[in-house]
């Protein structure tokens, strides 16, 4: 196992930061244990649980049929019973199946019980495109999530978030998602040596700027970070919010950023109907309306399944080049 | 001490720019004198002062766009004269207006640009922080055109005040603006009602061309002169359609100002008044139109010809079509349209003879009126185009 150093930065990948992350739940309580297609022997569809079986045994890493609204189901039965499930979804797309045991059983039996049940699941899934797996495979349904009450939606997109958000979610009482994006995995990032911990419920000022905000959040963060430096070869300061999770939404940051800037393009790789860039624009739109000085706008997915095809799908999610020719737009008009 | 303000050379007029003060610090002014030139949407205008005394302090510099009613200058000793109201209220010339204009909801007074302004909502509340109308913003640099902080700020700090004196002269393309200002405005506001009746022009024409062969050149009439003299006369006998409906009421005036309306070289209208087109001679009313269609073309009218009119009337002359229904011009309530003189076939006691026609229209406004005066006016213009010699 390559476990960070003591006292030294360490540069790792993002599918590495979420293996560290499980692997310190794992081994810091007992009650912790994962569950999810593939995630034992074959290490996990991204590889992120690899070696994980070695290490733990079959009783705390448990290879699941092909049936997500089972085992989702038992990891709502092993929360309740006190335990500290962490259940892995190989994608969104198929967390449909399982939808009513999250949506349904997850999120309202605390309610429902009057607070004598407390559902602390963790589920972790991959979403989003580039892949070039086609439209079944390729969906970013985080949105979806975030229109439920008493789910917390975290959305990691830095490698220091991949690491340490795990840990705020096991302790929230409540059932949490974590949406990985799968082009992330790959991405290296460095992990300050003394970072212990990041707190889940704040959005982050990315990158500071004055005269627009791009407001993101998973994989498209850094479509947007590129986005602000090409912005800033032609002068215009970027700023770029990543949102780190989608409910609840962390309104004070963006209304910071915007009654800033006074612009904003919001990036969101889901579909821009009824969309999570949606409510966030009407919330600038109720909240931060006077401090305005331009139109809101979004770059989002085509509505269109996914396609297959490299240049198609590139064609469909949003990308750095119509980024920077909206935000351009606003800031300086033609 | 008095103030001369920067008057409103018209409904669609909301800033002028001063390009010429014709007096400075000391001269003596009387009423009617021109002491300014402004540049408006409509060209140069001449300004003149309803004040007497002397001018003790000019407060706005040449090239400074202001809004109107903005003092721009003070004068000592001014009588407190004020200027003449557009329209002298014809109290005792007319019949009580009838019970149900009385009672007619007022309408709320027209302050906003009748095209919405596009601004974002950081401007607006920067404008309203500074004090500033931000209709003056001429140009916008944001989304469409809009205007943004940017364009307040930099409007605020005086860039704008700064810049080199406007050119002197007309601007089409601002006139365009003006003039789909004021009819978009006409057109959202004014009920109009429209009425046609095709005059026969046969004494007319047999007159004017008696006339004429008597005459040179420079004393010959149009046609177009005679329907202005009967269109004012006709006024006489139907106030209610002479006169400004303002802030939910018709005020009717006791003089008649036509609004003579030209068209420019390159497009553009422009509408100035004849004063007393109603006591003029036809031979001052040629003078007069000659005139007024010079200066209108130069873009060199005065603030008095854009301010008085009490309607508007409108010929499009050889070149135009048979007959033309008029858009009102706020806060007019009637527009008279003569078209092009054509020969048709007339039944004169049961024959069928050619004759010149032409076909007047009227447009007014339904507020003030019905079709029955405006049918009545239209006869009476009719009827005072078949005795020419005594327009």
């Amino acid at each position: 196992m390559n476990a960070p150093q003591a006292n030294a930065a360490a540069r790792m990948t993002y599918r590495e930061a979420c293996k560290q992350a499980l692997r310190e739940a794992l081994l810091s309580d007992p009650r912790v244990f994962l569950m999810g297609e593939d995630i034992g022997r074959y290490g996990g569809c991204y590889a992120v649980t690899k070696g994980l079986l070695e290490e733990f045994g079959e009783e705390r890493i448990r290879d699941t049929p092909l049936s997500e609204s089972a085992f989702v189901g038992a990891g709502v039965g092993a929360a309740m019973a006190g335990m500290r499930p962490i259940v892995e979804i190989m994608t969104v797309n198929f967390s449909l199946l399982a939808l009513d045991q999250i949506v349904n059983n997850a999120v309202t039996i605390p309610h429902m019980s009057g607070g004598q049940f407390a559902i602390p699941l963790v589920i972790r899934m991959a979403t989003g495109g580039g892949r070039r797996v086609a439209a079944q495979h390729s969906r970013s349904l985080e949105g979806w999530y975030a229109h439920i009450p008493g789910l917390r939606v975290l959305t990691p997109a830095t490698v220091e978030d991949a690491r340490f958000m795990l840990k705020g979610a096991l302790a929230d009482p409540n059932p949490v998602i974590i949406f990985e994006h799968v082009m992330l995995y790959n991405m290296e990032g460095d992990l300050p040596s003394d970072m212990k911990v990041v707190e889940i419920a704040h959005a982050k000022v990315h990158r500071a700027g004055r005269d627009i905000s791009l407001i993101t959040y998973g994989g498209s963060l850094f479509k947007a970070l590129e986005a602000a430096d090409a912005l800033a070869a032609e002068g215009i300061d970027a700023e770029v919010i990543d949102l780190r999770g989608l409910r609840p939404l962390d309104t004070k940051t963006i209304l910071d950023s915007v009654a800033k800037t006074r612009r904003c393009v919001i990036i969101d790789e889901g579909w821009r109907s009824g969309s999570i860039s949606a409510e966030i624009g009407m919330r600038i739109a109720e909240e931060a309306f006077f401090e305005l000085d331009a139109p809101l706008r979004r770059v989002c997915s085509r509505e269109a399944p996914i396609p297959f095809a490299a240049h198609l799908e590139d064609a469909c999610l949003p990308q750095v080049a119509t980024i920077v020719a909206v935000a351009r737009e606003l800031v300086r008009p033609s | 001490m008095s103030a001369f303000k920067m008057p409103a050379l018209g409904a669609d007029m909301e800033a002028g720019t001063l390009v010429e003060w014709l007096v400075k610090p000391g001269d003596r002014v009387k009423s009617g004198d021109v002491v300014a030139v402004v540049e408006t949407q409509k060209g140069a205008i001449e300004v003149e002062i309803f004040l007497e005394g002397v001018v003790s302090n000019i407060l706005v510099p040449v090239g400074a766009r202001v809004p109107v009613g903005t003092v721009l200058a003070q004068i000592e000793g001014a009588e407190g004269a004020a200027p003449p109201p557009p329209l002298e209220p014809a109290a005792a010339a007319l019949k009580p207006a009838p019970q149900v204009l009385a009672q007619a909801p007022p309408m709320p007074a027209i302050t906003a640009p009748s095209s919405r302004l596009k601004i974002t909502p950081a401007a607006r509340r920067r404008a309203t922080a500074l004090s500033l109308d931000p209709t003056m913003i001429v140009k916008g640099t944001g989304v469409e055109g809009s205007i943004r902080l940017a364009d307040v700020e930099t409007y605020a700090s005086g860039a704008k005040l700064a810049r080199c004196p406007a050119k002197i002269g007309l601007d089409l393309s601002q006139m365009r603006q003006a003039i789909a200002a004021a009819m978009s405005r006409s057109k959202r506001e004014i009920p109009h009602y429209y009425l046609t009746e095709t005059v026969d022009l046969h004494a007319a024409s047999t007159w004017i061309e008696r006339y004429n062969a008597e005459k040179t050149p420079v004393e010959r009439i149009l046609p177009a002169v005679l329907f202005l003299k009967a269109a004012a006369l006709a006024l006489r006998e139907q106030p209610h359609l002479n006169g400004a409906y303002e802030n939910g009421a018709f005020i009717p005036s006791s003089s008649i100002h036509i609004g003579w309306a030209i068209s420019l070289r390159g497009g553009g209208l422009i509408a100035p008044a004849i004063r007393d087109t109603d006591r003029k001679s036809l031979a001052e009313l040629m003078a007069a139109m000659r005139d007024l269609v010079e200066r209108a073309r130069r873009g060199n009218l005065r603030s008095s010809e854009l301010t008085s009119p009490t309607i508007t009337v409108t010929s499009v002359g050889d070149r135009g079509a048979e007959s033309v229904t008029g858009v009102i011009y706020p806060p007019q309530v009637a527009i008279v349209g003569f078209g092009r003189v054509v020969a048709r076939p007339w039944v004169v006691d049961g024959r069928i003879e050619s004759h010149p026609l032409v076909t007047v229209s009227l447009a007014a406004d339904h507020r003030v009126t019905d079709g029955h005066i405006g049918g009545l006016y239209l006869a009476a213009v009719g009827r005072l185009l078949q005795e020419p010699d005594k327009l």
